[in-house]
């Protein structure tokens, strides 16, 4: 019988606030353990959460950008649960009215297109992180992280693929870092993915059994983990056993999935209103101002930058790959008039330079204007494309325009016809037995007067110009 | 019976309360009557009305995203049973 993986993912952003979704405490990561904790983040008794608006701001842009229904009017509930990582005994969540739903975005895998629907996004604050003793019975509580803002997304089970799974991830991810909601940083926790996934034979409606994913802190790893899962799933599944609903921790040092034996496994969260907030209204003037400030997503991005700069859709999304860059290009493409020069120049010696130096765009030492400048002058054939190598690592390296690294190596290409032909003269006028096989038909002792007159040149012959010469001044039989 | 025995026995367990087997009887009596008393409740007409989620009929109370002085981990500390180098101590969570 063959079977088909049926995948939902929900995905935990941390967003970029300043302060906590319910005190006025730091969410700086790194702080000093329980140093951004006050009463209230504390759950100490008698004190009152009151929320911070620009929660609020960051979900409303997600929600537009994954084309969610905004509900007008949401509120807060309490889920209820006893971990020490959670000091009120209940996490302050959204229930029953969440502020988007029914969104989706589209993502791309080597099967082709596929669209995802997005169930709901609402708010919910984070809570305090655990430290595990492997040599005493005691667990420690650092609650800096308690009441740091997160959106939870919650994806419909539309994904049938680790691929599609790391794909759709991918483009969420993409989306908060471009919103500038969300730092995306995997391995500090600001952007975590929990996984159902469950199989069911090909042509069946009905779900099967659903095991929960956690513990994958990478795309690859989600990928990883719901390979193995759906393998293990298949075996349990073909050999006539039954699938058992239970949360799996992904190991990724073994590289499988292993349940989590956890002592509580029967959750009840009685969730009830959050007595101690009050709803959240969003009218027009509101949503209009969250619409008015949206940026450019990447994937409009992507196809404005195919048609308006006619690159390909992969080097579109190399230079989509990060707002920045993304305005880096734009802005030597505007300087230099010449796109297609700038795409290459940026995605092949730039962002080389760079990697090398584990450097981002917004670091490069070489400024648009710089970059644009080079781009002319080759076009212009004051230098060749073999020099513009040295001079664009000699901007980055120091930081100065390419004129005064001109000047200073002397690397202005020789443009003067008449000088660059008494030089190929001299060449010729050296090498006469050359000079006689070529004409003689063998053709490929060009390349020989080339190489000859770039080192007379010391490189600076316009190669244009050096080829047109040669060629005329070796067919002229004298 | 609007509540059974073993649910009163489930909702004790979720709270981390330990109940002897007469304290459950007695208990599960008391809700029988406080939620039989809730009933009347029910007998209001609330058709077209609402659901209320807050008792305030205020909407929208906001913070700016300012950051205000935390207390110092000494102070957050102060009232934990058991702490060390700056960190809540409980009894481990997991095996």
């Amino acid at each position: 019988m063959e079977f088909e993986p049926v995948i939902g993912l929900e995905v935990h952003a941390q967003l970029l606030t300043d302060t906590k979704i319910f005190c006025g405490c730091s969410t700086r990561f790194g702080a000093e353990p329980n140093s951004h904790t006050c009463p209230v983040c504390l759950g100490m008794p008698g004190v009152l959460p009151v929320l911070n608006k620009k929660v609020v701001d960051y979900l409303l842009k997600m929600a537009m950008a994954t084309h969610c229904t905004i509900n007008r009017e949401s509120s807060f509930a309490r889920k209820n649960y006893f971990y020490p990582d959670l000091p009120k005994g209940y996490q302050i969540s959204q229930y029953a009215e969440p502020p988007a739903e029914h969104g989706w975005v589209d993502i791309e895998t080597e099967a082709g297109k596929r669209r995802i629907g997005i169930t709901r996004i609402h708010m919910e604050e984070d809570a305090g992180k655990l430290i595990h003793d492997e040599n005493s019975p005691s667990s420690y509580v650092d609650l800096n992280r308690t009441g740091v803002p997160l959106i939870e997304i919650v994806g419909d089970p539309d994904i049938r693929t680790a691929e599609e799974a790391a794909a759709y991830l991918k483009r969420l991810h993409e989306i908060l870092v471009y919103l500038e909601i969300c730092d995306g940083n995997m391995e500090e926790g600001s952007f975590r993915c929990d996984a159902n996934i469950s199989l069911r034979p090909v042509g069946q409606k009905a779900f099967g059994t659903r095991a929960e994913l956690k513990n994958m802190n990478s795309f690859r790893n989600v990928q990883r983990g719901l390979e193995y899962e759906i393998k293990r799933q298949q075996y349990i599944l073909e050999s006539g056993g039954v699938v058992v609903q239970e949360t799996r921790l992904w190991d990724d040092a073994a590289g499988v999935t292993k349940s989590m034996r956890s002592k509580e496994e029967a959750h009840d969260y009685r969730y009830f209103p959050e007595p101690d907030l009050v709803p959240v209204h969003v009218d027009d003037k509101w949503l209009e101002e969250i619409r008015s400030a949206m940026p450019e997503l990447p994937l409009e991005k992507r196809e404005r930058f195919v048609s308006q700069y006619q690159i390909s859709p992969y080097d579109a999304g190399v230079l989509t790959s990060g707002r920045a860059l993304a305005d880096y290009f734009e802005e030597v493409a505007r300087l230099s008039g010449q796109p297609k020069a700038a795409a290459n120049w940026v995605m092949g010696d730039i962002l080389r330079l760079l990697n090398e130096d584990k450097k981002t765009v917004v670091e490069c030492p070489v400024t648009p204007t710089n970059l644009a400048r080079m781009i002319t002058l080759i076009q212009d054939g004051t230098i060749s494309g073999k020099m513009a190598k040295d001079i664009s690592e000699a901007m980055y390296t120091t930081g100065k325009t390419p004129g005064e690294i001109i000047e200073e190596k002397g690397l202005v290409q020789i443009t003067d016809e008449n000088a660059l032909a008494a030089a190929l003269s001299e060449i010729l006028a050296k090498n006469p037995d050359q000079v006689a096989q070529y004409r003689a038909g063998k053709d490929k002792l060009f390349g020989f007067f080339v190489g000859q007159a770039m080192k007379a040149t010391r490189g600076k012959a316009n190669p244009q110009m050096l080829n047109d010469l040669l060629k005329k001044m070796l067919s002229n039989q004298e | 019976m609007k509540i059974s025995r073993e649910q009163v026995a489930w909702v004790a367990h979720l709270a981390r309360l330990e109940f002897k087997e007469d304290e459950t009887k007695k208990f599960t009596a008391q809700m029988n009557d406080i939620l039989s008393y809730m009933d009347k409740l029910s007998l209001v007409d609330t058709n077209g009305v609402e659901p209320l989620a807050n008792a305030t009929l205020r909407k929208n109370a906001f913070r700016a995203d300012d950051v205000r002085d935390s207390l110092s981990p000494d102070a957050s500390l102060a009232n934990a049973p058991e702490a060390r180098g700056g960190f809540f101590q409980v009894p481990k969570v997991i095996e």
